[in-house]
């Protein structure tokens, strides 16, 4: 439980590192800005309680809002993933699984599951994020590119980081 | 208040994401400007919407009235205009051309109707009998001659343009003071006319001015245009030339009706010749 904790708690703190000095300075054409810290929101072990898991997710937003200077706009977003994350979870695991596969990663998962789970709850969460910062309609095409292009970039990302992993583990 | 309790903790996650949903929209908007102006913007865009759709009904309901006074103001407006009242002061000047010892006088008039893409065009001056304008008198303008008048009624005259076929007044090449008769060329262009019945001794040249030769309605020297062409359609005796007119007869606006004092006079001698013919 407690290397669940700080396994955790690592993987916060690189996240944000990287999403902070890193992706924040990255961006396709303006057009494709990765928001790879949701990863932390979606690794986030199975079992964790919603009163845990909310928190969690509203101070992983707030932090990320507090270097990006839109407070409340990321944690509004990552609570909306963690929602979005509950219904998901509950919809396509058993809980039985739980004590196998304590982490949704790639390695546990599969790649047929891994793969839905995080194109369903990036989309989810980065048309919250992109359609909360333009907040009007007049820009609608530009607003969709966005959201579409900034998706795509932050699926590879993730996919690529959980291959990374699965590597990892496999030479274990 | 158990089962509350229960229903609560059953549906747990979606209370938690409400809690936290509407924290982090309370601090979103109340640390951006934007979306909150646009809160504001936005209800008022969809207000707005309505309204002006509901206008927008409104309006073809009331477009009967809104012609009518619209109407009305139309007419008032159109009373008050300068266009509408009548002028009554005739401004005549008097040149006087002592080589010819003749007196010429001009009244100022306005084309109020003209035409130039008929065969026989006209054009409707404001100036009538009631101002000495009569019958046979020679019209001109700034740049050039622009007919003769047909008809007179008390405050109007009738403008035989130049454009028009049976229109021919004398001419002659200013420079060498060959005459001949300018008519309108047979194609119909507003810009073209045809210097005929020049002798054949002439030697005109291209850009050459072509004047009035104080033989007809005009006093000497008014330019006529330009001679653009040599020798259209030859005529045995006589030269043809093409000339580029002086005056654009499309944009007419004031002109001067030339009175000569001694037409009566003439006309009477000439008409004495014609007689004992």
């Amino acid at each position: 439980m407690s290397k669940s904790i700080l396994i955790n708690l690592l993987r916060f703190v690189v996240l944000v590192f990287i999403q902070v000095f890193l992706l924040k300075n990255v961006s396709l054409y303006n057009l494709s800005t990765p928001y790879l810290y949701i990863l932390f929101i979606l690794l986030l072990p199975f079992d964790i309680p919603n009163w845990l898991l909310f928190p969690i997710a509203f101070i992983t937003g707030l932090t990320i809002d507090a270097f990006y200077d839109t407070p409340g706009l990321h944690a509004a977003a990552s609570v909306v993933l963690a929602f979005v994350r509950i219904l998901f979870i509950g919809i396509t695991v058993q809980k039985d699984g739980f004590d196998n596969e304590p982490e949704p990663t790639l390695s546990n998962m599969g790649l047929r599951w891994f793969f839905t789970y995080i194109l369903t709850l990036t989309l989810v969460h980065h048309f919250f994020v992109f359609s909360m910062e333009s907040f009007n309609l007049a820009g609608i095409q530009y607003t969709i590119g966005r959201f579409l292009l900034s998706s795509a970039f932050t699926i590879i990302l993730i996919l690529i980081s959980g291959l990374i992993f699965f590597r990892r583990k496999e030479r274990k | 208040m158990r089962n509350l309790w229960r229903f609560i903790s059953n549906y747990n996650a979606f209370f938690l994401f409400l809690i936290f949903e509407i924290a982090s929209l309370v601090i979103y908007i109340k640390n951006n400007s934007y979306p909150r102006a646009e809160f504001i913007n936005s209800a008022n865009n969809v207000a707005g919407g309505f309204y002006e759709k509901v206008n927008g009904l409104y309006a073809y309901l009331s477009l009967k009235d809104v012609n009518d006074s619209l109407a009305r103001e139309n007419a008032h407006l159109r009373n008050l205009l300068k266009t509408s009242y009548y002028v009554d002061t005739v401004t005549r000047q008097k040149v006087s051309d002592t080589v010819y010892n003749q007196q010429y006088e001009y009244i100022v008039a306005r084309v109020i109707n003209n035409s130039v893409n008929k065969t026989n065009n006209y054009l409707t001056i404001n100036k009538g009998s009631k101002q000495g304008i009569a019958t046979g008198m020679g019209v001109i303008c700034s740049k050039g001659i622009v007919g003769k008048v047909i008809f007179v009624s008390d405050h109007f005259a009738l403008v035989q343009s130049l454009l028009h076929k049976d229109s021919q007044f004398s001419a002659m090449l200013a420079s060498t003071k060959e005459i001949g008769s300018i008519a309108w060329g047979e194609d119909m262009d507003p810009h073209k006319a045809v210097l005929k019945e020049v002798s054949n001794n002439a030697q005109p040249k291209l850009g050459e001015w072509v004047v009035t030769s104080g033989y007809s309605l005009f006093p000497e020297g008014i330019p006529i245009g330009k001679i653009s062409s040599l020798r259209i359609k030859g005529g045995g005796y006589s030269l043809n030339m093409g000339v580029a007119l002086s005056v654009d007869f499309s944009k007419l606006e004031y002109v001067n009706v030339v009175y000569n004092k001694f037409a009566k006079e003439q006309d009477a001698l000439e008409a004495r010749q014609k007689k004992d013919e």
